[in-house]
């Protein structure tokens, strides 16, 4: 936790990207750049593109169009294990869990891609398999800290209230150690306290550890609070880029939120 | 150790000679139990305390901790006694507002806190606190940006620093103190006014320590839990005196909502809880044993009665039928041994409550499953230590015997009189209100109005002063009546009015766990707390059970005139954040009376609905305003000795 959050150099960049499933266009021909440490936010009107273009950073989507620069290296699309293995964890709009595990084998499955054991190692739990885990233990007993759900930490996590899964799914992508957090509407649905702890949550992440993020958010006071920059989507076009400040007193931006006469 | 020469720094240091590797101290972190032996406990509290004189700290000074029940904060306290120093614990809850007058009264200039959260407190308050001059911190979690206040860690580094430099220095710091130093300061918890300084020597705490573990048999080999507010004295006692007098093993939980967790891994031998703490665990297990399977509740249902019936004799080692001992002995195995494996009390030797009634019902059906639960009375003033109930001698309307070393008289108003070792020295800066609580032969006025029962056990009645006179004379004590109300586990708190009044009247607070259950079961939806308390039909529950207490009340000779005539359901929980209650859970009487006095008006207008509007102040320190339309309701009274209606 020696991170200082000074925003630095661009770490992803996006260039000209286009997605299209059959005639229907989701993004069109859109660029922006994403720098290290900094908050970024997408927003935009529901159906403008935004989870698709979550998707396309983590390599679910293969945009038809454009090029992905990451860490300085251009490429026509991400897949998604080399995502993962580069640093990048994602949350989704939808909670993905498995609701009949506990809390803590949930966190401990975003540790996955740090073991190195065998399957028949893992199986019989046996030397290395055994090291790992107990290393792997730590981190995520960290992850439980931080967030502050050591009181569900068996708990299956179908039987927890909305707002503490999302933050379980948030354990599960910061057991991995990410560079790079895809947040797809983490605090939806939740009242008000609870979007007060994710914003916290969020913000202490981006502090302590230096990560990146990556969020899409409806709740604009909630956007414009903790970002640093904005992207803002309308019909898969990029319409609005910039400071909070900037994007608020944009007239494109205010038109597609708030509708114009035609 | 000299007798009579025991102060808790040299305790310490004799337990780490004579027990250097025995578990002094547990703390749940990272999910694994931490273990601190005395040996490493000494060694941490000598570099703490070679810190805190590094950084200024002296001989006399006051050192505020404030946060939940951390080894580190503990170990604090040992550090500023050790430099002849005085603790402050202070209510981790309390919001920023409340801790500047202790601060101020107390001219803290140190303060050891736990994490972030109590540092922007006290540095929200900088301005009005201008004394407090050093700030340290436990958990560095998002501190880094912070300037001028200074880690735990870094604190000890320097003190190791100090030390090398100066190696005697610890020891003789050690050597200048004396028991009759005042070794903590706590604060009452205000329910009459200003919260006051006690100050307690160490003699006062060692020797209450002395006696409630010789009494309960404790020893190096038990093990408690820590985890009520470090600020209040049953803490204090139970968590740090009898710990360093006993030298048993403290164990710190992870987080204030994994305390029934971390209960059952650590499985203390010897337990404190307020009345509440118990009625929600057994709450809890009769809404799981609800949902449970046909044959698990009748299980249940079935032993339980059997419990009822012979279970708490067999504690207290009555004589009972052979044929109820194998039920019990089956019981035992089936349900009741389980049950306490549940809720941690497996290897429970002692259990005790105070701080408030606990319901005849609740008490004995813990007593019955085999938990030995007891009672003891006592205050700030006097160490938590005055009437303690010795094994076999347990009846829940009393607390018990006066304590090994201590003297119990009742004065002519009914006031229970103390004098012992354990008193206080003196509420701090207030020669006033020592003078007046100390008479000049020696004995303390606890301020509860009590009397001694055939057995020679002592009964608390009321507060003295809350204890008055209904118009027709006849006497009137809230408590007593607001307390057989809460017995009822749908009433979470009640306020009974009557002083200088032809009849009694009550405001209800429910229970929105227990009502929120039984509204479900009905199939009654329900939006919050004030949606239901305005139903109907949860009116008529209540009603039900107010007619109950009339019909209790009825029968007990001199009380038939205080029965509840008109009550209603408050739209709003008390909440200490709106001063209604003391941070301890007590309701303010007179606060209440003043800001709800149109409901008053209402229910002794004789009216039907009353509107009202009030003021609350969220966890987040905003304020909101509640309003509703109170229906006030009428409830049934009983003739004067009619049992019959009970």
């Amino acid at each position: 936790m020696t991170a200082v959050r000074t925003i630095g150099d661009v770490i992803l960049e996006l260039r000209n990207i286009s997605l299209a499933f059959g005639g229907v266009k989701a993004l069109s021909d859109i660029s922006f750049d994403v720098r290290e440490h900094e908050v970024r936010a997408i927003i935009g009107p529901n159906g403008a593109g935004k989870s698709s273009l979550l998707n396309v950073i983590n390599g679910v989507y293969r945009p038809q169009q454009g090029t992905i620069v990451f860490h300085g290296v251009p490429r026509r699309d991400m897949n998604t294990h080399d995502a993962a293995a580069q640093g990048i964890a994602r949350t989704f709009q939808n909670i993905a869990l498995f609701r009949g595990m506990s809390v803590l084998d949930n966190i401990m499955a975003g540790r996955n891609l740090k073991m190195q054991a065998t399957f028949l190692e893992q199986a019989i739990w046996w030397g290395r398999a055994q090291r790992e885990e107990l290393a792997n233990r730590r981190k995520v007993e960290e992850v439980i800290d931080f967030l502050e759900i050591q009181h569900i930490r068996k708990t299956p996590v179908g039987r927890l209230p909305y707002g503490l899964q999302k933050r379980v799914e948030l354990a599960r992508a910061l057991a991995a150690e990410p560079k790079l957090l895809l947040l797809d509407e983490p605090m939806a649905g939740m009242n008000v306290e609870e979007k007060q702890d994710m914003c916290r949550f969020v913000l202490d992440v981006n502090d302590q550890y230096g990560t990146t993020i990556v969020l899409i958010e409806h709740d604009m006071g909630v956007v414009m609070d903790i970002s640093d920059r904005v992207v803002v989507l309308d019909y898969g076009r990029k319409i609005g880029d910039g400071t909070p400040d900037e994007v608020r007193s944009s007239q494109a931006v205010i038109d597609a939120y708030l509708g114009v006469a035609h | 150790m000299e007798e009579g020469q025991e102060t808790f720094p040299r305790l310490m240091l004799h337990h780490a000679t004579v027990r250097p590797d025995h578990p002094a101290t547990r703390e749940k972190d990272l999910g694994i139990w931490q273990t601190w032996t005395w040996r490493q406990v000494a060694d941490e509290v000598r570099a703490l305390a070679c810190g805190l004189a590094s950084q200024g700290f002296r001989r006399g000074m006051h050192l505020a901790i404030i946060g939940d029940n951390r080894p580190h904060l503990y170990w604090s306290m040992l550090a500023a006694e050790a430099l002849g120093g005085v603790p402050v614990p202070m209510y981790q809850d309390a919001p920023a507002a409340e801790l500047v007058y202790v601060l101020n009264d107390a001219a803290i200039a140190y303060a050891l806190v736990e994490d972030q959260e109590q540092v922007d407190k006290l540095r929200e308050i900088a301005a009005q606190v201008p004394s407090l001059t050093h700030i340290f911190y436990d958990d560095p979690r998002g501190m880094r940006d912070y300037a001028g206040v200074m880690a735990y860690e870094a604190l000890v580094a320097a003190g190791r620093e100090f030390d090398r430099a100066h190696p005697e220095f610890f020891e003789a710091e050690v050597a200048k103190g004396t028991p009759d130093d005042v070794s903590a300061m706590l604060y009452t918890s205000g329910t009459t006014g200003k919260p006051k300084g006690v100050c307690q020597t160490h003699r006062a705490f060692i020797t209450a320590a002395r006696g409630s573990c010789e009494f309960d048999g404790l020893g190096p080999n038990d093990s408690v839990v820590s985890y009520l507010p470090m600020a209040w004295v049953g803490d204090h006692l139970f968590s740090y005196a009898q710990w360093l007098y006993a030298g048993f093993t403290i164990n710190c939980p992870e987080s204030g909502d994994t305390v029934m967790t971390d209960l059952r891994e650590i499985g203390p031998t010897f337990y404190f809880a307020p009345p509440r703490v118990f009625e929600n665990l057994l709450t809890q297990v009769i809404i799981r044993m609800e949902d449970a399977g046909a044959i698990k509740r009748w299980m249940f249902e079935h032993f339980t009665a059997v419990a009822r019936r012979c279970g708490a004799e067999i504690l207290d080692g009555k004589p009972v039928g052979i044929a109820d001992r194998v039920q019990y002995a089956i019981g035992n195995v089936a349900v009741y041994g389980p049950l306490r494996n549940v809720l941690g009390m497996s290897r429970l030797r002692v259990a005790y409550t105070a701080g408030a009634a606990i319901g005849p019902d609740l008490f004995r059906f813990y007593r019955s499953i085999g938990v030995n639960l007891k009672q003891f009375y006592g205050s700030t003033e006097t160490c938590a230590y005055v009437c303690l109930q010795p094994d076999g001698g347990v009846k829940f309307d009393t607390v018990g015997l006066p304590a090994p070393g201590v003297e119990v008289k009742i004065a002519a108003n009914g006031e229970v009189l103390v004098k012992g070792p354990m008193l206080l020295k003196e509420y701090y800066r207030r020669p006033d209100a020592t003078a007046e609580s100390i008479d000049a032969a020696g004995y303390f006025h606890t301020g509860d109005a009590g009397l001694f029962d055939a057995g020679g056990h002592l009964k608390i009645i009321d507060r003295a002063k809350d204890v008055g006179k209904l118009a027709s004379g006849a006497m009137f004590a809230p408590n007593y009546i607001e307390n057989k109300l809460k017995f009822f586990p749908h009433i979470k708190e009640a306020v009974a009015f009557g002083d200088g009044r032809d009849q009694v009247c009550a405001f209800v607070n429910i229970d929105l766990g227990s009502v929120g259950n039984w509204a479900e079961r009905r199939q009654l939806a329900y939006s919050g707390y004030t949606d239901l308390a305005a139903k109907p039909e949860v009116y008529a529950l209540i009603r039900e059970c107010v007619e109950k207490v009339n019909a209790e009340l009825a029968a007990e000779g001199g009380l038939a005139d205080s029965q509840v005539r008109r009550f209603l359901i408050l739209h709003k929980e008390l909440d200490p954040d709106d001063d209604e209650l003391t941070r301890t859970r007590k309701v303010r009487r007179g606060f209440v009376a003043e800001k709800y006095r149109t409901l008053i008006d209402a229910l002794y207008a004789g009216r039907k609905v009353q509107h009202i509007e009030t003021q609350v102040k969220f966890e987040d320190g905003r304020t909101g305003l509640v309003a509703a339309d109170l229906v006030i309701d009428d409830a049934k009274t009983f003739a004067a000795g009619d049992r019959k209606a009970a």
